[in-house]
C-alpha cells in the first residue's frame, strides 16, 4: 500500500457505527431537520452576521471588504471530562510561557541550565532587547494566550502553536454562541451547555488586575486598535463594547510627564492599562519603527518607568515563535516541575543538519511551515502537494533552512458539517483563550475552525475555513 | 468621551441628514420637471438642484449636459460625488462602524441594514427603479435610524454631539433647499408671484413634508412671505432654521452644563439664535432671500468649526 495509504481520521461524532455520547442529542436534531429549514436557517444565520456587522477583510485579496467568515451550524462538542483535562493543560502551558518570558527578560536561568540554546532566544527577531530587565506588573507578559489545538483520537490532543501576542477570533466564539442560541433554543434546553458569555468581564478584570503599582484608583483600561481598516476591527470594537472600555487609536493617546493620556471631549484622561491589538513594531515610533503612524511617541519610556501596563507586554512574541515552540514542554518541567499535560507535535528544525536530512528525505509526508509565517500562508502539505510544489520547497529549505520547520501530517479529527449534499465530516481545530492576570482563567469553550473544502486540512479563514460554535457540556 | 468618538457621532448624524436632504432635492427636481415646458430664459430645474446642492461643478466635469437620468445617477448613486445619497449613507455607516461601541445595536442595525439594502438597489437595473421609490426609500431609512436613536440611545454627551451634528446639518440643508428657488427664478424677477412661482413653493413644501402643516399653521393663500416665515422663523416647524439652531443651542448648552464650562461654541450659537429670534420676514426680503440664506449657511459653518475646534480635537485642557 505504497503512497496511497488511506489515513483514518477520528470522527468526533461517529465511532465504529456508534454515536459518541456528547453528540447523542444532535443526531436526532440534524436527522429531523428538513433540508428547506436547513437552508432557511443558514440564510438566517448569514443575515444575522451581516446585520451585526461581523465581517472579515483579508489583506490583499480584494473583493468584498465585508466578506463573512462562513458559519457552520453543526456544533462541535466536548464532554465535561474532556474539557477538564484540556483546561488543566492549557492553563499549565500559559503559566509556563509566562514564566519563560519573565526568565528570558530577567536572569535567563533556563538558558544557563542548558535547556534552551541562548542563540534561539536572544538572537530571535521577536526578542525585544529594549525591555530586558523590566518586570511587568504581576510578572505577566502574555495576558491572553491563544493555544491552537488539534485532536487525532479520543484522548489525543496536540498543541499546534501558541499565540502569546494578540490572538484574534474570540468575538466569533461569543457571536457563534449568540446566534446558535437565537436560532436553536431547543438545543440549549436539551443539552446542558456551559456558558461562555462571561469572557469580556473576565478579560476586563484580568486587565485591571495588572495595572501598574502607580495607579491608585480604579484603573482606566483601553483597547488600542490600528483602526477601522484593520481586518479584526470588528472584534476590537466588540470587545471594547462588552468590556465597557474605550477603543482608541494611536492618535487618541499621547505621553505627557510620566503617564499616557487619552484625548477626550473634556480634556486629557490618564490611561493605566493598554490592551493593544497592534504589533510591537508599531507601538512607539521613537523606540521601534520611526514610520509608524499607529503608535504613541514616548509610550515605551512611560512603560519602562511603570506608568502604564501594556497587554501583551512588548517582547512577549519570543515565546510563541515557532522555533521556541519545540521547547515548551521543557519549560513546563523547568518552571513548574510538572509533566506537560498537552503534547507538542513532533517538530523538525530544518536549521539542524540531522533534522534537515530527515525533512528533505520525507517532504511528501510532512507539513513544512515558515518559522515566522502565519495564516496558513507559506506552507507545504506534503501528501497534498504536487511534485513541483515539493521541489520548490526543497529549494527554499536548502537556501534558508533556518526559516523552516517540519511536522508530520496530523490526522486532524473531523466533525459533522453541513455541506451541499447534507452532512459530511470536515477537519477541525480549536483555539481556546486563556486569560492570565492575578489569576489564570479559561472560559469553557473556544473557537472551532473548520476546513470546509472536502479533504482540506487548512482551517484558516483566508483559505476556505469556517467557524463553528464550540460546546462544553456541563457535568 | 474620546474626542474622536464624538467626532464620528457628529459626522454620522450630519451624513445621515445630508442623505435625506439629497433625496428631498431629487424629489423637488423630479416634481418641478413635471411642470409644463418652461419658457426660455429659465435654467433647467435640474440644474438648479445641482447648484443648490453644491454639486454642479463635479457634475459638469463628469457629464456636462443636465439630463434627468444622469443627474439622478450623480445625486443618488455616484460614489465620486461625496454628497450623493449613496456616498452619504456609506459615510454615515462608516462613521458608525468606527464608534460601534458608542451606539446601541438597534441604531447600528438600522443603519447597517440601510447600507445593505442600498447595495441591493445598486445591483437593480436602473429601468426598474422609479425616482419616487428611491427618495421614499431614503426617507424611510433615515427615519428608521432617527427613530432608533431617539428610542434607544443613552442621553449622554455622545447623544449631544450626535444631535449637534444633526441640527447644524439640518439648518444648513433647509437653507440650501430654499435656495433652489433662487437658482430657478434668477433670470427673471417678473415670475415672482406668478402661478409658476407658487407651484415651485408648493413643491418645496411638499419635499419637506410640510405642505399639510403649512395649511394648519397659516391657512389661506400660499405666499412667499408665509413660506419664508414657516421655513426660517417659525419655532413650531420641525425643519425651520430657527428650530434647527434652537436644537443645536440646547445640546451645546447641555454639554457646557455636564462639562462645567462654557466655550466659544456656545457663545456663537446663542448669537445666531438670538438673531433669528429678532428677525422679521420683512428683514429677510429687504436683505434678499438668497443673500440672507447665503449668510446664514456661513454662520452655521462657523458654529460647526467652533465645535470641531473646541471638542473634537481633544486639545482642550
Amino acid at each position: 500500500m505504497q503512497g496511497q495509504m488511506a489515513i483514518s481520521y477520528f470522527n468526533e461524532m461517529y465511532q465504529g457505527g456508534e454515536i459518541r455520547a456528547p453528540y447523542s442529542r444532535l443526531e436526532g436534531w440534524q436527522r429531523e431537520m428538513p433540508s428547506e429549514l436547513r437552508s432557511l436557517k443558514q440564510a438566517e444565520a448569514e443575515a444575522l452576521f451581516r446585520r451585526i456587522g461581523i465581517t472579515f477583510a483579508v489583506y490583499g485579496e480584494g473583493g468584498d471588504p465585508d466578506r463573512l467568515i462562513p458559519f457552520d451550524m453543526f456544533p462541535r462538542v466536548f464532554t465535561h471530562l474532556e474539557w477538564l483535562k484540556l483546561e488543566r493543560g492549557i492553563k499549565q502551558r500559559a503559566r509556563a510561557l509566562n514564566a519563560f518570558l519573565c526568565d528570558v527578560y530577567g536572569g535567563g536561568e533556563i538558558v544557563k541550565a542548558g535547556k534552551i540554546p541562548g542563540k534561539l532566544v536572544y538572537q530571535n527577531e521577536a526578542y525585544e532587547k529594549s525591555v530586558a530587565g523590566i518586570k511587568p506588573p504581576r510578572g505577566v507578559y502574555s495576558h491572553i494566550v491563544g493555544i491552537d489545538l488539534v485532536r487525532t483520537g479520543p484522548d489525543e490532543f496536540f498543541v499546534l502553536e501558541d499565540n502569546c501576542r494578540t490572538p484574534s477570533g474570540v468575538s466569533y466564539m461569543l457571536e457563534n454562541r449568540e446566534i446558535m442560541m437565537r436560532m436553536f433554543p431547543e438545543l440549549f434546553r436539551q443539552n446542558r451547555i456551559a456558558p461562555v458569555e462571561s469572557y469580556p468581564e473576565v478579560l476586563r478584570r484580568t486587565l485591571a488586575s495588572v495595572a501598574p503599582a502607580k495607579c491608585d484608583r480604579e484603573p482606566t483600561v483601553v483597547i488600542l486598535t490600528p483602526g477601522h481598516f484593520n481586518s479584526a476591527y470588528y472584534e476590537h470594537s466588540f470587545l471594547a463594547d462588552l468590556m465597557g472600555v474605550e477603543l482608541v487609536e494611536g492618535q487618541d493617546l499621547f505621553v505627557e510627564g510620566d503617564f499616557v493620556w487619552m484625548r477626550t471631549t473634556e480634556g486629557p484622561q490618564k490611561v493605566d492599562v493598554i490592551y493593544r491589538r497592534i504589533d510591537d513594531a508599531f507601538l512607539d515610533p521613537l523606540c521601534f519603527r520611526p514610520d509608524s503612524m499607529l503608535g504613541i511617541p514616548g509610550l515605551m519610556n512611560v512603560y519602562r518607568s511603570g506608568g502604564v501596563a501594556i497587554a501583551s507586554a512588548p517582547g512577549a512574541g519570543v515565546a510563541d515563535d515557532k522555533a521556541i515552540y519545540t521547547f515548551v514542554p521543557d519549560m513546563v518541567r523547568f518552571y513548574l516541575g510538572e509533566e506537560p499535560i498537552l503534547k507538542n507535535v513532533p517538530t523538525w528544525q530544518c536549521a539542524k543538519d540531522d533534522d534537515r536530512g530527515h525533512v528533505l528525505d520525507n517532504l511528501a509526508e510532512l507539513v513544512v511551515k515558515e518559522v515566522h509565517g502565519s495564516g496558513g500562508y507559506g506552507m507545504l502539505i506534503g501528501p497534498r502537494a504536487t511534485k513541483d510544489e515539493i521541489a520548490l520547497f526543497r529549494q527554499k529549505i536548502e537556501e534558508a533552512p533556518e526559516n523552516y520547520i517540519a511536522q508530520p501530517t496530523l490526522a486532524l479529527s473531523t466533525c459533522p458539517t453541513f455541506v451541499e449534499e447534507g452532512i459530511a465530516p470536515r477537519h477541525v481545530d480549536l483555539r481556546p483563550y486563556c486569560l492570565v492576570g492575578d489569576r489564570v482563567e479559561l472560559v469553557p469553550g473556544g473557537l472551532t475552525r473548520v476546513a470546509l473544502n472536502e479533504g482540506s486540512l487548512v482551517v484558516n479563514s483566508s483559505q476556505g475555513g469556517g467557524v463553528k460554535d464550540t460546546w462544553v457540556l456541563a457535568e | 468621551m474620546l474626542s474622536r468618538t464624538a467626532e464620528n457621532l457628529y459626522w454620522m448624524a450630519r451624513y445621515l441628514e445630508r442623505a435625506e436632504t439629497m433625496a428631498r432635492l431629487i424629489e423637488v427636481g423630479a416634481r418641478m420637471h413635471l411642470m409644463p415646458d418652461t419658457a426660455d430664459g429659465y435654467r433647467s430645474e435640474w440644474e438648479s438642484i445641482l447648484h443648490a446642492s453644491g454639486t454642479a461643478e463635479g457634475f459638469d466635469r463628469k457629464y456636462g449636459e443636465a439630463v434627468e437620468r444622469n443627474i439622478v445617477s450623480y445625486l443618488f448613486f455616484d460614489r465620486e460625488n461625496p454628497s450623493s445619497v449613496a456616498s452619504c449613507l456609506s459615510s454615515a455607516r462608516e462613521n458608525a462602524r468606527i464608534v460601534r461601541t458608542a451606539l446601541t445595536l438597534p441604531v447600528w442595525d438600522a443603519l447597517n441594514s440601510a447600507y445593505q439594502e442600498l447595495k441591493q438597489i445598486q445591483r437593480t437595473p436602473r429601468s426598474d427603479l422609479e425616482i419616487g421609490d428611491l427618495t421614499e426609500w431614503t426617507n424611510k431609512q433615515t427615519a428608521l435610524v432617527q427613530g432608533t436613536m431617539a428610542a434607544t440611545l443613552l442621553r449622554n454627551d455622545g447623544y449631544d454631539f450626535l444631535n449637534i451634528g444633526y441640527h447644524l446639518e439640518r439648518a444648513d440643508n433647509t437653507a440650501r433647499l430654499m435656495d433652489v428657488k433662487y437658482y430657478v427664478l434668477l433670470p427673471d424677477a417678473d415670475y415672482v408671484g406668478s402661478g409658476l412661482d407658487n407651484y415651485q413653493w408648493m413643491t418645496l413644501l411638499r419635499a419637506m413634508q410640510m405642505h399639510r402643516s403649512f395649511h394648519h399653521a397659516y391657512g389661506g393663500e400660499i405666499t412667499p412671505r408665509k413660506i419664508v416665515d414657516l421655513l426660517i422663523l417659525n419655532p413650531a416647524c420641525p425643519r425651520s432654521l430657527h428650530t434647527a439652531v434652537q436644537g443645536a443651542t440646547d445640546h451645546l448648552h447641555r454639554l457646557s452644563r455636564s462639562y462645567g464650562s462654557t466655550t466659544e461654541a456656545q457663545t456663537k450659537v446663542r448669537g445666531l439664535l438670538g438673531e433669528l429670534a429678532e428677525t422679521q420676514v420683512s428683514d429677510i426680503f429687504d436683505e434678499g432671500l438668497h443673500e440672507f440664506l447665503e449668510r446664514f449657511v456661513g454662520d452655521v459653518a462657523a458654529v460647526g468649526s467652533e465645535v470641531s475646534r473646541t471638542y473634537l480635537g481633544g486639545s482642550r485642557a
